[in-house]
């Protein structure tokens, strides 16, 4: 569909008189062929240079040390830094811990939100659907701080289970390592959960009402309308938000920085909070910083390709 | 049984919504509290709001915070959709086999963590500070420039452009109009509404972004509305009523646009979700 070519066995009155440039469409409306490039020669150069030559960049400079600017080849000996140093070991298991337990929490709820909210039955749904999708408007850097100061020692949180008898005294919620995992945990849902939700959504619009019909008909209950016709129809954008959720995830930053700045001890650091230390907070080692951010690049490739794998097998 | 389900929904929801809206009415809430009100979680309105502003106008820069964030917010946004959308068109209109493999490398970006280039990116436009100082380190412009052009943007107009009429662009050559007028004046007419999703992502995603400005950025005045509200957020006496001030300012923006273009929002989103 789309390709504009004449018709077999049709001679090309341009070419003919030598004008290759020039092709026509269907209405046979001459017009010149290379001018498609120039609709994206601009956003294919800024691409190359804002994009895959860093990459490279990136990958040259995780085999180079030194302080600052002055870098020199030292072969694999960042690579190897890696596997002996204790920071990166806990900045990798926090981020995969964030990316185990948020990324399917988060999806799950997602569909969930989805579903009950495509309900046109359901009363005060845009209301409930504008809700939920709030969270969205604010910037990483604005709700991050709210978080802090909610689940902070004498925040609301703390105040809220004190009065209704939860808990018997405070907990320093940011200053556990373990309860510090889980606000940034809760932090990350908070913000996204309704973001995924609104492709769940828009991608339900387009299913037809009646394959749900006929599976009421058949007896199918709501819990096997969704299993076997929900989830199957929203398949691909459910592969998309996870992979996109994976590759946020695996680069979270604004959160970690400023709800907990990695503490307590490096019981919340993230891989990328640890690349900006290395680079501009300690003395500066581009060449291990770059070791450890093309870490962040095998992570990214290996869980796509296990994803993409996933959702295509089950076709 | 159908009642208890459906009271469990919407106990279910309420709850969802209760959770989503508390953080925004404690932060509306807070900005008329004084500082020690806000620690002590009160929510009911006080009295302290223009005492809040007053501080936060007088004391802590947050006017030239919006002016850097709104430059950067709407150079980016414009520069995003006049070429995403070029690009988007391209690849779809004059649809051949070399710009099919030609989309699919940009694509593979998307995949590139921002971390693994932001090293690169420093030292590239640390190279340029001297001769080229608009677009060196310390410079909006270098902020602008690799956010301006992003694979998902194309991605994004590639996808909404399937929808559009492609005897549009015949009736507009057989009109005499060159390939470009016919993109000008025929496609940036019809797709508004795509363009206004893309707009609204687009600033807001400008608007909030934390890490770039982060690296690149290092005199104050130079700061962007989230440098100033980490900065505000991890000082050690914080006036949290202040604080809330600059969070719920710097919110309005976002929120006011995405409200105002709620609808063509949704609508952009289903033409990208179609397929």
């Amino acid at each position: 569909m789309g390709q504009q070519s004449t018709k077999k066995g049709e001679i090309d009155l341009p070419v003919r008189l030598g004008y290759k440039e020039t092709k026509r469409d269907k209405t046979g409306v001459y017009f010149k062929k290379k001018v498609g490039w120039l609709f994206i020669i601009i956003s294919v150069i800024a691409i190359t240079i804002f994009n895959f030559y860093p990459m490279i960049q990136a990958f040259l400079l995780s085999f180079q040390s030194g302080m600052g600017g002055n870098l020199e080849f030292t072969g694999l000996s960042n690579w190897q830094r890696l596997f002996g140093d204790p920071t990166f070991i806990a900045a990798l298991t926090n981020t995969s811990i964030y990316l185990l337990i948020q990324v399917p929490l988060m999806i799950i709820l997602a569909l969930f939100f989805s579903v009950l909210l495509n309900d046109p039955n359901l009363k005060f749904r845009s209301f409930f659907r504008i809700a939920i999708f709030l969270p969205c408007v604010t910037s990483l850097v604005a709700y991050s701080v709210i978080f802090k100061y909610l689940f902070g020692i004498d925040g609301i949180i703390n105040q809220f289970l004190l009065n209704f008898g939860f808990i018997s005294e405070t907990i320093n919620f940011l200053a556990d390592p373990v309860w510090a995992k889980v606000v940034i945990i809760l932090a990350i849902t908070w913000r996204w959960t309704g973001y995924n939700m609104i492709f769940y959504l828009a991608a339900l619009q387009n299913v037809d009402k009646s394959i749900y019909e006929a599976a009421r008909i058949d007896g199918a209950n709501s819990i096997q309308q969704f299993f076997q016709i929900t989830v199957p129809i929203l398949k691909p954008i459910i592969l998309f938000t996870s992979i996109t959720s994976t590759i946020g995830t695996l680069q979270i930053f604004d959160e970690i920085v400023n709800i907990t700045n990695g503490g307590p001890g490096n019981a919340t650091i993230s891989i990328s909070q640890y690349i900006y230390n290395l680079s501009f907070e300690y003395t500066p080692d581009f060449g291990y910083a770059s070791t450890v951010s093309y870490v962040i690049v095998i992570l990214v490739v290996v869980l796509s390709i296990i994803q993409f794998r996933v959702a295509g097998e089950k076709k | 049984m159908k009642n208890v389900k459906k009271i469990f929904i919407y106990t279910f929801l309420s709850l969802a919504a209760i959770v989503s809206i508390f953080p925004f009415l404690w932060m509306l809430v807070s900005i008329t509290n004084k500082s020690v009100d806000v620690t002590q979680g009160r929510l009911l309105p006080g009295t302290h709001l223009i005492e809040n502003m007053k501080t936060l106008f007088t004391t802590i820069d947050i006017v030239p915070a919006l002016i850097n964030s709104t430059i950067i917010a709407v150079i980016t946004t414009v520069l995003t959709l006049l070429l995403a959308s070029l690009a988007g068109y391209g690849f779809e209109i004059h649809r051949s086999k070399g710009k099919d493999i030609v989309f699919n490398i940009l694509l593979l970006s998307m995949m590139i963590p921002f971390a693994a280039i932001m090293i690169p990116l420093y030292r590239m436009f640390g190279s340029i500070s001297d001769s080229a100082p608009l677009i060196g380190i310390d410079s909006l412009g270098a902020v602008i420039l690799p956010t301006a052009t992003t694979a998902f943007f194309i991605f994004f107009f590639r996808q909404n452009t399937k929808m559009f009429p492609r005897d549009l662009v015949e009736a507009g050559r057989i009109d005499g109009l060159s390939e470009l007028g016919v993109f000008f004046r025929i496609y940036m007419p019809t797709m508004k509404t795509t363009y206004a999703a893309a707009a609204i992502i687009s600033f807001m995603n400008s608007w909030n972004n934390y890490l770039w400005p982060l690296v690149i950025l290092q005199s104050p005045e130079k700061r962007t509305i989230p440098l100033l509200i980490s900065n505000l957020g991890s000082s050690y006496s914080p006036d949290y009523g202040v604080i809330m001030s600059a969070i719920v300012i710097a919110t309005l923006p976002t929120a006011l646009v995405f409200f105002l273009m709620q609808k063509h929002f949704v609508a952009g989103m289903m033409g990208s979700v179609k397929g």
